[in-house]
């Protein structure tokens, strides 16, 4: 499957789950759901300083009725860690998009010890965690966790692993 | 380092939401919280107890949600502080219905008052304007705070107002998240699933 066909169906996944807003920190891995976004007049993209700040916009969002998604790369999961007691304390739906980073082939040694810890400390702070490596089930995840996470209002963080994004290349 | 903030916060959030009609109101933890909640405890208050750093960004998701009704965030120096960078990020976004008023004592007040960065040099009102905000304004007196709500429900303005470092008495309002969120959805009449 192309690189960008598996994003299309991510953000289709997305339109499907009736998302509207969307905060993101940017990463290469979801420069196309960016893009989209950004195109869409029925999406209302925000760019964030910081990654924690897309949980309160779409607690926000929820108290509102509209429902958002959060865009980040494992490196921000741990600016987030206090602030997702505000959906699990208020039984708030909440759902994020994570890239990874230093795990299948990666060049940063920077990144590899949030990387490492991204899928436990989520699931330490009340995040329920699924993950994608295949193009043929991004989609798919991505619309059962935004089920999981509407339907049932918990926290839910899909990574999107390493070997699907494609490895960063620094040097060509 | 000094505070020159004089007024009284219960004074100052009462004319704030001196008949709120419906406003929505989201405040930041600790004293903001409470002293939106001493002045009249309403369905469409929603108080934070903890996420500090983000009363704002909780403004500008709801503002965005809402476009047709007038949002406000009451807050600390401290927590906006924390949040800071929410300043840039609501100015990016433009949410012509999201109005924030600090509560600035120069100090957190929850912790033992030490001195935060506003007893400083950091002025909260420069700093938003620096971002993008078009419209700030730092009220140090009643009169002042008067005039304020009018433009709190009319303006996409970022107010600082100097109040006294003094303690008033704790109201604690409700602090179930889950309760605050489902009463301020039903409230506003959103779709509950």
């Amino acid at each position: 499957m192309p690189q960008h066909s598996w994003q299309r169906a991510v953000y289709a996944a997305l339109k499907a789950a009736h998302i509207t807003q969307l905060g993101y920190v940017p990463d290469a891995g979801h420069a196309h759901l960016i893009t989209a976004a950004q195109a869409d007049p029925n999406m209302r993209d925000v760019v964030l300083t910081t990654e924690e700040e897309g949980i309160a916009l779409a607690a926000g969002a929820w108290l509102g009725g509209q429902r958002a998604v959060l865009l980040m790369q494992s490196s921000g999961v741990g600016n987030c860690i206090n602030m997702l007691s505000l959906p699990v304390n208020c039984r708030m739906p909440f759902l994020t998009l994570v890239t990874m980073r230093g795990e299948w082939g990666e060049f940063n040694p920077w990144q590899v010890p949030m990387g490492a810890a991204t899928p436990h400390v989520l699931a330490a702070a009340g995040v329920h965690v699924h993950r994608a490596d295949r193009p043929d089930e991004a989609a798919d995840t991505v619309a059962a966790a935004a089920a999981l996470a509407f339907d049932s209002a918990v926290s839910v963080a899909v990574l999107l692993g390493q070997r699907l994004i494609g490895t960063k290349v620094f040097v060509e | 380092m000094r505070n020159e903030g004089t007024l009284d916060r219960r004074a100052v959030v009462a004319a704030l939401l001196q008949d709120p009609g419906d406003l929505l109101v989201v405040t930041g933890l600790g004293a903001a919280t409470y002293d939106a909640g001493a002045t009249g405890d309403r369905p469409l208050n929603f108080y934070l107890w903890g996420a500090m750093g983000g009363a704002a960004m909780i403004g500008l998701g709801l503002a965005l949600a809402q476009p047709e009704r007038r949002v406000l965030v009451l807050t600390g120096d401290g927590e906006m502080l924390m949040g800071i960078g929410s300043l840039a990020t609501i100015a990016a976004a433009g949410a012509p219905n999201l109005a924030i008023a600090v509560l600035d004592n120069a100090q957190f007040g929850e912790t033992g008052a030490q001195a935060s960065h506003t007893a400083g040099a950091t002025d909260l009102a420069a700093v938003a304007a620096a971002c993008g905000w078009s419209e700030t304004v730092t009220a140090r007196s009643m009169d002042e705070v008067e005039l304020l709500r009018s433009r709190l429900r009319h303006q996409a303005v970022f107010a600082v107002v100097k109040i006294s470092p003094a303690e008033v008495p704790r109201y604690l309002p409700p602090r179930d998240g889950a309760y605050l969120a489902d009463r301020f959805r039903r409230a506003l009449g959103v779709q509950l699933s």
